[in-house]
């Protein structure tokens, strides 16, 4: 595989805060990429450093292994799909993507002849006439997208492309982006704040905070070993422990690591009563709070020690129905115990 | 890529671009040289100039320029009586004018902000502009026919039997004059009249972004419609009030037209700056006496940012 | 001032309508919101009528005739064309000058952030906000001082001054709503910045640059208070009104020349307020 993307040690500041903060990263080509974060955490001013609409303060940035640090967006062989769309209003739907052809002086003929395969690409070509204000969302998103498909580019950059969409459309749009990626075989880059769209589309992924890369990862690996505790909380939500309570169910003797991480489908719920196998880790406490999720409940415990954590449990008739103040006791096993990076850790909470 | 763009358009212009585009701040000193150039030396230099010119004298016998540096032009300007009147009455109109415009725009912009349908408010929006944008010197000259001796609203008051209240009136020091276009009332009118607009548009786009919320929480919380008024609507109308005035005082202060057209015998700075330069060929005094109102102004300027007029601009 | 309709929208620009069925307005309000605009129409209807009054010598009310004698008689006077010509051509260069200078000052200061700005925004308003005679003793004292002959030149000059942020206050609040993704998207598509400008900032702009073009050139047409200064021996239209004014000999001329050049300020300013209007629907 190749290289498509390259950042080496990346800085760019904004007054005081650094935005981005020495990011090293490679994207391979023909890669499904994800850029997963809080707001602020600095994905999107990669995003926009790779696009060129910024120039990073000091590193460099490759695309194909050439530096385009110094590149205007025009010289560069990407094309970005924008959050708000950023269709031109003053456009038909056909003028908007054939545009890129339009400043490349491609023939009229040849700018309606491919804008209309475009829009067939994305199902849109009976729309080729209207203004962009006459579609609903989600049709502005596919003209956004095959406009900036037609300068057939080698990396697609997406940013939060679904956020205005509603549920039931961005599930359609996720399976339909990933297939059209499948086909053309582009790099996409995609930026997004929800770590469920990025682990359901993505080959790897970036976990952003604070400018820098905590972990990058197969989506797979990222939810099974996170390396941090921002990571273990932010994607997935997992019970992150540490300190003298990580010790004490440690035991000192098979973990080395004073932080931990444990998923919340992973806590079995008991009686306080019920003595417990050797290989598990227990700990006692009070559901202060009950979530209800269909599926599965999740109860928020308050341990006596003072931690909270939480624990979910299929809503299955055997089940008892644990109630706000009743005393349970909380128990995993070792193989869920997801050991995490002791700096990281401390200095996240 | 790039060597796929573009046969028709130039190379050059396209380094060009990407030149300016990687020098952001040069790009923008560009852009901005020419008008500041503009403004730097047709603008702001005619104001050095003028600023200069008060700082000389004119010789009283050969009515011509002395250009040495000298306070006597400023301390004439601030000591002859006459002068301090003239200021004086300038000052006192510009007030009167300003509270006028307050006191009419209030209900008009807040019928526009409030009340008003979108049709409704459209209409009143471009009813309100027309006129503003008139030409000034053709609603000058209306009003001169209005309120000429046997114009329209003497002829009004007549027909509905005031006329005798209107002589009363006019008979008054210090308001009236011979008729009510030439009398200092006659004056006021078309004042209020003339920059009534500048005081409505700023008010009416201050109290729009009210929200509608707070008026409905003070009236839940059981205020009457009139102290809703006065202890929200109104405070929060400051900084448009503010705006506006901004515009109906310095307008007073420095116009010449209205008073030389619907005049009353007495001055006005802007004619004493007129006539100075003019017929009577004292430079250095009309320089000297146009300090005056920018003074004014500025101290106005302080005070109405104070009162959070820009921005509401 | 600038002509930029503000309806109020929430966030999706949907209108919202601020008029609140519940709380209808007291008779005092709307007494006094519709006698505020009645009031500001009055002098229109007042200009209009007279223009066909019989009566040549005073201004009573009502007018004894009517008539049309007058639109003749002002059409055969020579020195009214003269000024008019010289009244358009001030303008239309006036108009020009200060659509050149004051679309590139918007461009200039929509997007970038810079420690003058302020600075230069004060600049900007500095001769609308003083009055109009200081302005006008400022350019005399500066032509004197330069030994210029006033005349058109300076003229124009004068009007360039105070039209240029008309133009700037129209076009840089419509740049301040473009948003800047579509720059962006254009450039991204591979634009440069002159195609980009072009194709996207031009088209944006046109109709607030063509609305302060029309406000700036109905402002230079009408102004006699700063022109009075810079004019020299040179007539403009209102500065020949403004010596009838004092010379009542034709004082039915005065009138008819008053519907004109009321009628030759309107037309610039209604098209402005449709301009404004129809971008405004579009976006």
């Amino acid at each position: 595989m190749t290289t498509a993307i390259e950042f080496r040690d990346v800085t760019k500041c904004y007054g005081n805060v650094r935005a981005v903060d020495g990011v090293r990263l490679q994207i391979e080509a023909g890669e499904f990429f994800a850029m997963l974060g809080p707001s602020g955490s600095g994905k999107t001013t990669c995003l926009r450093l790779i696009a060129g609409f910024e120039a990073p303060d000091s590193g460099q940035i490759l695309l194909d292994d050439n530096a385009v640090t110094a590149l205007p967006p025009y010289e560069r062989d990407v094309n970005t799909v924008f959050q708000d769309y950023a269709l031109f209003p003053h456009m038909t739907v056909l003028e908007n993507v054939a545009y890129g052809l339009r400043v490349r002086k491609v023939s009229r003929a040849e700018q309606q002849r491919r804008a209309l395969e475009m829009l067939a690409l994305v199902k849109l070509d009976a729309m080729a006439p209207r203004r962009p204000h006459q579609l609903s969302g989600g049709q502005r998103q596919r003209v956004s997208l095959a406009r900036a498909l037609i300068n057939q580019p080698r990396v697609l950059l997406l940013d939060e492309p679904l956020g205005a969409l509603d549920l039931k459309l961005r599930e359609e749009m996720q399976i339909e982006l990933k297939n059209l990626q499948r086909r053309l075989g582009i790099t996409f880059v995609f930026v997004t704040h929800d770590q469920g769209e990025a682990l359901s589309m993505a080959d790897r992924i970036a976990v952003f905070d604070r400018g820098r890369i905590e972990q990058l990862d197969t989506p797979r690996g990222l939810y099974t070993r996170p390396n941090t505790a921002f990571v273990a909380k932010f994607v997935g939500g997992a019970n992150v422990i540490e300190g003298a309570l990580a010790q004490r169910l440690a035991g000192g003797a098979s973990h080395d690591a004073p932080a931990f991480a444990v998923r919340a489908e992973n806590i079995l719920l008991g009686d306080v009563r019920n003595s417990a196998a050797t290989d598990v880790m227990r700990c006692e406490g009070t559901i202060v709070d009950v979530q209800y999720h269909g599926a599965a409940s999740r109860y928020q415990v308050r341990l006596s020690s003072g931690e909270l954590l939480t624990a979910a449990a299929p809503d299955s008739i055997h089940q008892a129905h644990w109630r706000v103040d009743s005393a349970v006791s909380l128990s995993w096993s070792r193989d869920a115990v997801m050991p995490l990076q002791a700096a990281a850790a401390s200095n996240s909470t | 890529m790039s060597a796929t763009a573009a046969a028709a358009h130039p190379a050059w212009l396209r380094r060009a671009s990407t030149f300016l585009y990687c020098r952001p701040t040069f790009y923008v000193l560009l852009l901005l040289i020419p008008p500041l150039l503009w403004l730097g030396t047709v603008y702001i230099g005619s104001l050095f100039a003028l600023l200069a010119n008060s700082f000389y004298a004119i010789d009283e016998f050969t009515a011509r320029i002395v250009y040495e540096p000298t306070l006597a032009t400023f301390r004439q300007v601030i000591t002859q009586p006459a002068h301090l009147d003239i200021i004086q009455r300038t000052l006192l109109m510009a007030v009167a004018v300003t509270i006028a415009c307050a006191g009419i725009a209030l209900p008009i912009a807040i019928y526009m902000a409030r009340y008003a349908s979108s049709r409704m408010k459209a209409l009143f929006y471009v009813g309100i502009t027309l006129p503003m944008w008139m030409s000034y010197l053709v609603k000058v000259y209306a009003w001169r026919l209005i309120l000429a001796k046997q114009g329209i609203l003497s002829w009004l008051l007549e027909s509905i039997g005031f006329d005798r209240v209107l002589d009363a009136v006019l008979q008054l020091p210090g308001v009236g004059g011979p008729s009510l276009a030439s009398s200092y009332l006659g004056m006021f009118v078309v004042f209020v009249y003339m920059w009534l607009p500048y005081m409505i548009l700023p008010l009416a786009a201050a109290l729009e972004r009210v929200p509608e919320s707070l008026l409905q929480a003070s009236a839940d919380l059981g205020a009457r419609p009139r102290q809703t008024f006065w202890h929200v609507t109104l405070p929060l109308a400051v900084p448009g009030l503010a705006a506006g005035s901004i515009f109906t005082f310095s307008l007073t202060l420095g116009d010449y037209i209205i008073p030389s057209v619907v005049g009353a015998p007495g001055y006005f700075i802007g004619m004493m700056v007129y006539q100075q330069q003019g017929t009577a060929g004292n430079l250095p005094l009309a320089a000297a006496f146009s300090v005056v109102p920018i003074v004014l102004i500025m101290i106005y300027l302080s005070l109405a940012k104070r009162a959070g007029a820009f921005d509401a601009l | 001032m600038r002509f930029e309709r503000r309806p109020s929208t929430d966030g999706n620009g949907q209108p919202v309508r601020s008029s609140n069925a519940a709380a209808r307005p007291s008779l005092f309000i709307r007494v006094a919101a519709f006698a505020g605009l009645a009031f500001m129409h009055l002098p229109v209807l007042v200009i209009v009528l007279y223009a066909f009054t019989t009566d040549d010598r005073t201004y009573a009310f009502p007018p004894p005739g009517l008539t049309l004698h007058w639109f003749d008689v002002a059409f055969a006077r020579s020195d009214i064309w003269a000024a008019m010509r010289l009244s358009l051509r001030v303008a239309a260069l006036a108009t020009l000058c200060s659509i050149i200078l004051g679309s590139l000052t918007a461009l200039a200061m929509s997007r970038s952030r810079f420690r003058a700005k302020e600075s230069i925004t004060f600049l900007l308003i500095l001769p609308l906000a003083l009055p109009g005679i200081v302005t006008g003793i400022a350019l005399l004292t500066a032509i004197k001082f330069a030994s210029i002959d006033p005349g058109f030149w300076t003229i124009v000059a004068g009007h360039t001054t105070f039209c240029i942020v008309i133009v700037y206050n129209n076009v840089v609040a419509r740049l301040r709503r473009l948003p800047p993704s579509w720059i962006e998207a254009s450039m991204d598509l591979g634009a440069d910045g002159w195609q980009t400008f072009r194709y996207i900032v031009l088209p944006q702009m046109a109709t607030a640059l063509l609305a302060g073009g029309m406000l700036a050139f109905a402002l230079s047409f009408d102004e006699i208070i700063v022109t009075l200064f810079t004019a020299g021996h040179e007539r403009t239209l209102p500065i020949w009104f403004f010596n009838e004014l004092f010379r009542p000999r034709d004082r039915p001329v005065t009138n008819v020349v008053a519907v004109v050049v009321m009628v030759v300020t309107f037309i610039p300013i209604l098209l402005a307020y449709s301009l404004t209007r129809s971008a405004d629907e579009r976006n």
